[in-house]
Parts: C-alpha cells; structure tokens; sequence
C-alpha cells in the first residue's frame, strides 16, 4: 500500500523510466559510441585498441573515397525515384478502387501481402522472376514482342530493377492510406460540383486531390524515409553488385563495418547517413508545412 | 454510349477486369514463389516455364530435414514473442505517460527511433555484445528487435491513450483506485484494438528483421530470414529449395495478415491520416 501510494505520486516518472533506461542504453549510448569512433581507426582487434586520428575518416570518405559520393547518389536516385512512383500509382489505383463494390476489402487485404510479406523471401522470388535465362519476366516480355532485359546482371539496370521491386512493395501502402483518407473525405463538394456539371475527372483534378494533399504528403513522407534505409531487399538481391552498381549508403556502411572491419570509417559514414536521414526528415517537415492547409 | 441495364453490366464486367490488371501483378510474385517451391529443379529451369508439372514436396522435404528450418523458426518465433512482450512491456505505460503528461522530449526521441536508419547502432551493438559475450543469445536479438517493437508501439499507443478522456481514471480513482489499478483495469481493456494492432505488427517487424540477425546471431539463435539468405549464399542456386524457404517463411506472415487485416491497415497507415 505504501509503495503503490509512492508509485501513484510519481508515476510519470515511473511508467516512462524502463522506456527511457532503453533509450538511454540502446540508442543514446550507441549513437555516442559510433561517433567517437569515426574520430579513430580501428579494426576490432582486442590487442590493438582504437586509435584517435581526428577526422580523416571524414575527409578520406568525402574526398578520396571512390565508392562514397555514387553511394549518396544512389541513395537519393533510389528513394526519389521509388516514391514518386509509389506515389502516382498508389494515388491513381485508390482513386479507381474508391467505389463501393463487392469484395473491396477483399482486395484491400490483398493489397496488404506484398508490404507484410518477409523482405528476404520477396527478394529470393524476385531473382528468379529477373533471371535473365530462366526468369518469367523476360518470357512474358517475349511473349508480347517487347526487348528482354538483364534485370540484375546488368549494372545499368540493377538499381533500376530493384526500383521496381520496392515500387510492387509499396505501392499498396500509398493506396491504402489514400483509401482511408478518401473514406473520411466530405460529401458536400461532390454534390455541389455534381450540381454544377462537373465531370469525374474535373472533381477529382478540383475537390479530391486538394482536399487529399495533407495525406499524400504523409504518406510520402513516411514512404521516403523508409527508402532511404532500404536494405533487406538490396543486400538479399545484389549485396551491392554488380561491382558498385547497388551500393547504396546503407550497404556501403555494412561492407566496411562487417566485412572490411573497418570500424572507424563506417562509423564516420554511419555518422554521415544518420545526419542526412534526420536532416531529410525535418527538410520533408519543413517543406510540408507550407503546403498544409 | 452505352445504358441502361445491358450497359451497366457491361460497365461492371470493364471495371472488373480492370481491378484484375491492377491486381494481379501484386499477387503473381507469390504465385510464383509458391509454383515454383513445388516443381523439380529441372521443371524449375525450363524455357519457357512449364505451366503443368507434377508437383512435388521434395524441397519442403529438403528444407525441413537437411537444413532445419524447424529449429530456425523456433528461434524466429522466441525473438518475435520475446520482443513484442518486452515493448509492450515498457512501451504501454510510457505510452500512457506520454499522452497524460505531455512529455514532449521522450515523444521526440521515440520519433527519432522511427526514423533513425537501424544500421547506425549496429557497430556499437555489435562490439558491446562481443565485450559481454552476448552475440548469438536470445537476448541480444530480442534487445535490437525491441528497437524497432518499441518507438512502434508508443507511436501507435500515445494517440489511443490521449483520445481516452481523464474522468475515467478520476472515476475510477475515486471508487477507490489507485492510478497504477487505473491504468491496468479501466484504460488497458479499452485500448485493446490499439494493443492487437501495435503487437502483432510489432511481430511482424521483427519475423521479417534480416539485418540484426545477420550480425548478431550464429549457429544456436540464427533467425528464418537470415537462414534463407545463407541458404543462397552457400550451395549453388537450388531454387526449388530456396522457394520453399521463402513460402515457409512467409506463409505465417501472410496467414496473420488475412485474419487480421483491419488490425493491420490501421497500424501500417497510423500517423497518415487523422481518424
């Protein structure tokens, strides 16, 4: 009795303190650890302990490093170009499911296997459908008299391939939130334009798109940060390749930490990715802000 | 233009075919994947692909005898299960805590959590559980997994304990109470919804997590998906086998999507739109 008494008085502090205790262990203290160890060389060898040499793990990565400066490209080309798909497709399919039919929320559970489905499994089943040879996509390509394509085996087509992957991925998302955010959307606005002659595509281009603004951008929001960290899909794919053609921020950083070992300079890099991470994250938010309404 | 009944049935069968193009593609991937875990390797490998087949368990077979998946999904389920009970553990009441007390700062970094790449803490994970000889134990995958469980969890929780209004727990103190029997008799029922969507995509996350189990399991506590991808890695591509590692992984994922797909729209789209 006495304790619960002296729990109930502090019980802000108590309910939030086993979470806080992770933070503090899991995440601040990580985040702390990386940093100092950009700032020296170190190969995890116990005899040898890290080694303080400043910021030249910094500068070799922005000056001499020949695979940092691609990595970043890649990154961005990857997320920019997945989202904006995702983005004009997912809108476009929500706006041709939005209408009350049987079986809708068949279709919506469909739509939610590929996001939920296991990454890796997806990336196995992917490299058998890209195959150049034996691949059921280039049959089907064959079939209607359209050029084959390398697909994976192609460092022109790779990253552009594994696009495609995270666009079958996501896209569902994107239409999905847009389908929730069309059920909680006002009638009054269509039956005005209706009154007025509108046609569907007026409506749409006039009423739906503005109104439903605020919820494509968070999706989009959500959606691009996520691409930005894409891993699981590359590294079971391509693990980069061929050569550098896949190797994004996120994969580079893996190769130097867990198969070069080279602890300080991925933490430098690690450093780097985090910074542009949360600074892609406020950018989005202050871009956001004065398109909202 | 086309009227009348005859043309909205014609509408109808357009617009039917129509849904069908746009979802078949999102479908076909498993289609394949699950074809192609009951063919042959030579049926497999044919040009162009074999459309009938005797279909064969060769390769579950193979899987579950030769490579014990059995035991990597034993290990997969421990460290979903393990995760998702720990970050509701510590992730409920800081949920509540943040929605009644406003605390702005934990909320940031729990947001911070979501949005932070799960590859920066690896190397100091990694060299922390060497020192502590914790690689390849339970518990460190159940920590790394609580990584992603936990921000979840309190992101999807804070808005369902904030829409909760405060006489309950006034209601309920009164009659004797104490806030802490609040919390766990009046407000936790209530919010039962909030906690079956946060737990099971928060099982969900950590069944398909590949990049913790890559560096911090071995031999005793390697996971599904990182049992996949050396099943690739090492032997020269057995695709059969390799399908119906991806189908076993997979079917449990897919079979809690069906039974719980409202449950699961709601915590993938949370954050999006406002309810």
């Amino acid at each position: 009795m006495v304790l619960s008494r002296w729990i109930d008085k502090r019980i802000k502090y108590v309910f939030v303190l086993p979470a806080l205790i992770f933070v503090l262990v899991m995440m601040v203290f990580p985040i702390l650890y990386t940093l100092r160890l950009s700032f020296s060389q170190w190969s995890m060898g116990s005899l040898t302990p890290p080694r303080w040499i400043g910021l030249r793990n910094f500068t070799s990565l922005l000056v001499q490093d020949r695979r940092f400066w691609p990595a970043v490209g890649r990154t961005f080309a990857f997320t920019i170009i997945a989202v904006v798909i995702e983005t004009v497709l997912g809108v476009a399919i929500a706006l041709i499911l939005n209408r009350d039919m049987r079986g809708k929320n068949v279709i919506k559970t469909l739509f939610l296997l590929p996001m939920v489905a296991t990454p890796v499994a997806v990336g196995m089943v992917w490299l058998l459908m890209y195959e150049p040879s034996i691949g059921v996509i280039n049959y089907f390509l064959k079939l209607l008299g359209l050029p084959q394509g390398l697909w994976l085996a192609s460092p022109a087509q790779a990253l552009g391939s594994l696009i495609l992957v995270d666009v079958w991925q996501w896209t569902p998302m994107i239409t999905l939130i847009v389908l929730a955010g069309l059920a909680a959307l006002p009638s009054e606005p269509y039956e005005a334009a209706l009154v007025d002659g509108a046609s569907t595509l007026q409506s749409i281009r006039l009423i739906t798109l503005p109104l439903l603004q605020p919820t494509i951008l968070a999706a989009m929001t959500l959606r691009a940060i996520d691409a930005f960290k894409t891993y699981d899909i590359i590294y079971t794919m391509t693990q980069g390749g061929p050569g550098y053609a896949t190797e994004t921020l996120n994969i580079y950083s893996f190769v130097l930490g867990f198969q070069y070992f080279q602890m300080g300079k991925a933490s430098a890099l690690l450093i780097i990715f985090f910074a542009l991470t949360l600074g892609l994250a406020v950018m989005i938010n202050w871009l956001k802000k004065p398109l909202e309404l | 233009m086309l009227r009348g009944r005859k043309g909205k049935v014609v509408r109808d069968i357009l617009y039917f075919a129509l849904v069908a193009i746009i979802v078949i593609p999102f479908l076909f991937p498993f289609f394949w994947m699950v074809v192609s875990s009951v063919k042959t390797n030579a049926d497999i490998t044919r040009v162009p692909p074999a459309w009938t087949f005797k279909p064969t368990t060769m390769h579950y077979r193979g899987v579950f005898a030769e490579h014990d998946f059995s035991r990597y999904m034993f290990n997969s389920a421990v460290i979903a299960f393990g995760s998702t009970f720990c970050s509701l553990l510590l992730g409920l009441p800081a949920a509540y805590s943040i929605a009644r007390f406003k605390q702005g700062k934990l909320a940031l970094a729990i947001l911070v959590a979501r949005i932070v790449p799960g590859i920066t803490f690896l190397i100091p994970w990694f060299i922390l559980f060497s020192r502590l000889r914790m690689v390849d134990t339970y518990t460190s995958m159940i920590l790394a997994h609580m990584l992603v469980g936990l921000p979840f969890i309190i992101w999807v929780m804070t808005p369902f304990f904030e829409s909760l209004p405060v006489e309950l727990e006034q209601a309920a103190m009164i009659d004797g109470a104490t806030r802490q029997g609040a919390f766990f008799r009046v407000l936790l029922p209530l919010t039962g919804p909030g906690v079956i969507t946060s737990s099971i995509l928060s099982f969900i996350f950590s069944w398909n997590n590949f990049m913790f189990g890559v560096v911090l399991t071995g031999a005793k506590t390697k996971t599904l998906p990182v049992a996949v991808f050396n099943f690739m890695a090492y032997s020269e591509i057995n695709w059969g086998g390799l399908m119906a590692a991806a189908v076993t992984i997979t079917l449990p994922v897919i079979i809690i999507a069906l039974v719980a797909q409202r449950y699961i729209i709601q915590g993938l789209t949370a954050g999006a739109v406002k309810e």
